[in-house]
């Protein structure tokens, strides 16, 4: 059971990557964040409830849908925005853009915009927390649309076979792009599919933020007493088109849900309910979403004004 | 006579497929994002309304066993276009494309054929950065048995893609993002032979050997130069394997100056075979080194200032031009260059 204070700090860490892709939303058409951006609105509640029960010490990777992952583990607006503008001051100096976002100082080694790219190297390195008897994990995320790439299966069976320290985390959207899962999968479901290795799976509702602590939890403390890699599938909505500001529920592949039904999976609207429900004035909600508001719009400004790298960087960071 | 309409590149490809699909039944598109509603850039929109879904289709994200799927469809009689929306991906398939694909014919004995085509976009859009942005043309041509198309135009587009799909070999072709939007006319009864070197424009200064978005570039700075008699000549190489050599080194024995500009990483490149075709084939004529200009030496940057010093472009060519010919820089201020940039908007 989450109880009310983590709960809230929960929600306050929801609220900001919210925040800072409505903002990302508003600006986007300013032509001046010239990087493509996969949003994850519906998302969130994944990358914030698993990063918030990883163990400290913990590695995570990515893919290009990263902006919950980045600032889940980072909490970092400034240099998030920074890096959005292309700016010197972020996090890859502007080499990176929205897709590549990374903060191995915080464990977040790398994301990647070539899917499934990430699993095998996220198995690295919790090969090498195996092989110098560390006690850390390492934690992937990764679309749906990944398991179809053989690397996923083949990194899933050594991770399985070598007991390593790794937890998958699947976030499935059932969409590829505009393809469905359905167009997609021979097989009928990923978590069926998983349950044949030897590793220890987690299932829920990607949209529900405590459920999602509350299963991590449940798959990091079996990990713990039995050393195999976890496997958490989480399923959540897409509210945005896949890569880009806007709705796209009028381009004809999927309907838009009803309203009710749009609340139940919008992961933000789902915590508030929830902690209305627990007792929670609206007004504290309130509180902590003008202090989340103030400080994205403080480092989007700040960022909209940062100097760009200066054409030496062009030629630095390549070698060691 | 040709039946000739102005139309864009995005436009001559998706043409291009419809008459072959049209022409040959055993013609069939496939791969990601082909049947969705935005038909990769446009360019295989309408396939499924007109062909079906039997001969236009999307896959699972599969790009290995997919192209696995392709050569085995084509070694059985088939004629697959295998699609990807952008050139990286492919290197999740060199496996099938550098060990089978551009091998089986020849350990066959010649008694296999390969009619296979692989699309793959490649270059510049709203920040690609550096997994999102590679032209690999230089990489495919290395391994024999594989032919390699880069089209600029939208002619090119139509007429090389249907010449592409009824090769008999496995043919890599290679769009530039950038170009889908281009518009120019198009002869829907000229097919355009592989292993064909265009002259974009006659020139006795200096030869420039182009490929993909730089003859765009290299117009753009022929026309600056032209306004003080400079007048440079532009060899658009369109098919990287087979190689027209021919036009090439014509070309510069007549200019006696070379400068390659591929659009491609110098180091290794292709650019290096050009330059080795003019020096080897010219070397009496030249007046001075070839020179070579191509992406600087680093992955491919997300910011734009750094993406503009990343690739080579008409300002680059204009400096390189009048530093093999010994002349004055010209004043390039109030010049208006990346008009692509300035109409490109993103997310993609
Ligand atoms: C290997 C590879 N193939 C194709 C693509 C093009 N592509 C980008 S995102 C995407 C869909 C991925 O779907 P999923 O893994 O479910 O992630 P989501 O976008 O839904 O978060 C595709 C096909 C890619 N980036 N990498
Ligand atoms: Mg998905």
């Amino acid at each position: 059971m989450i109880r009310k204070k983590e709960a809230l700090s929960l929600y306050q860490k929801l609220v900001l990557v919210r925040l800072a892709e409505e903002t990302i939303r508003e600006e986007y058409f300013n032509d001046e964040m010239k990087t493509p951006v996969h949003l994850g609105i519906g998302a969130y509640a994944i990358s914030v409830g698993v990063c918030h029960c990883l163990p400290s010490g913990a590695k995570t990777f990515g893919t290009y849908r990263n902006h919950a992952l980045y600032l889940a583990v980072t909490g970092d607006t400034d240099g998030f925005f920074a890096e959005l503008y292309g700016k010197l001051s972020g996090p890859g100096k502007g080499k990176a853009g929205s897709m590549h976002l990374c903060a191995p100082a915080r464990g977040l080694m790398a994301t990647s915009a070539v899917v499934g790219t990430t699993i095998p190297v996220a198995v690295g390195a919790a090969l090498a927390n195996a092989y110098r008897k560390g006690s850390d994990i390492v934690a992937v995320f990764f679309g749906d649309g990944a398991v179809e790439e053989g690397v996923f299966w083949e990194s899933l069976n050594f991770a399985s076979l070598k007991r390593l320290p790794v937890l998958f985390v699947c976030e499935d959207n059932n969409l590829a792009i505009h393809a469905h899962a359905s167009e997609r999968r021979g097989f009928r479901s990923i978590p069926d599919a998983v349950r044949a290795f030897d590793c220890h799976l987690g299932i829920g509702d990607g949209s529900d933020l405590l459920s999602v602590a509350q299963n991590t939890r449940a798959v990091l403390a079996q990990m713990t007493r039995d050393l195999k890699p976890g496997f958490l599938h989480f399923t959540y909505f897409r509210f945005l088109e896949h890569v880009g500001p806007r709705e796209d529920f009028d381009a004809g592949y999927r309907e838009k849900p009803g309203p009710k039904e749009m609340a139940r999976l919008d992961p933000v609207r789902r915590l508030e309910t929830e902690l209305l429900r627990r007792g929670v004035a609206s007004s504290a909600m309130e509180a902590i979403r003008a202090e989340a508001s103030a400080k994205v719009r403080r480092s989007a400004e700040e960022a909209q004004k940062a100097p760009f790298a200066p054409p030496a960087e062009l030629t630095t960071d390549v070698w060691a | 006579m040709g039946i000739k309409s102005l139309m864009t590149f995005r436009d001559a490809v998706n043409l291009a497929l419809v008459r072959e699909m049209e022409r040959d039944p055993s013609v069939f598109v496939f791969g990601l994002d082909v049947a969705d509603h935005k038909g990769i850039f446009g360019s295989t929109q309408g396939l499924v309304e007109k062909f079906g879904r039997e001969r236009c289709f999307g896959t699972p994200l599969s790009e290995d066993a997919m192209t696995g799927v392709a050569l085995g469809a084509a070694i059985s009689g088939l004629r697959p276009v295998h699609v990807h929306i952008r050139a990286d991906f492919l290197l999740l398939a060199m496996n099938q494309i550098a060990n089978m694909m551009s091998t089986l014919r020849y350990m066959s004995g010649g008694k296999l054929t390969i009619p296979l085509v692989v699309r793959a976009v490649i270059g510049r859009g709203w920040g690609q950065s550096a997994q999102h942005s590679k032209s690999l043309h230089g990489m495919f041509a290395h391994f024999p048995g594989l032919k390699v198309v880069v089209p600029t135009t939208p002619q090119d587009g139509y007429g090389l893609l249907r010449a592409s799909i009824r090769d008999d070999n496995p043919v890599i072709f290679l769009e530039h993002r950038w170009l889908y939007d281009i518009s120019g006319e198009v002869d829907e009864n000229e097919t355009v032979p592989l292993g064909r070197a265009a002259i974009r424009r006659e020139g006795d200064a200096v030869t420039l050997v182009c490929t993909s978005w730089m003859n765009v570039e290299a117009l753009k700075a022929a026309e600056i130069l032209a306004r003080r008699g400079v007048e440079v000549e532009i060899v658009d190489v369109r098919t990287v394997m087979p190689l027209d050599e021919e036009t090439i080194v014509g070309s510069v024995n007549r200019t006696r100056h070379c400068i390659v500009a591929d659009y491609d990483w110098i180091f290794c490149g292709f650019g290096a075979e050009l330059a080795a075709v003019a020096s080897q084939r010219c070397f009496g004529r030249l007046k001075q080194p070839v020179e070579r200009l191509g992406f600087a030496p680093v992955p491919c940057p997300t910011t734009r200032p750094l993406e503009n010093l990343f690739y080579p472009s008409a300002p680059t060519i204009i400096r390189a031009v009048e530093k093999l010919l010994g002349l004055e820089e010209t004043d390039l201020r109030g010049e208006s260059f990346y008009s692509y940039e300035q109409r490109f908007k993103g997310p993609f």
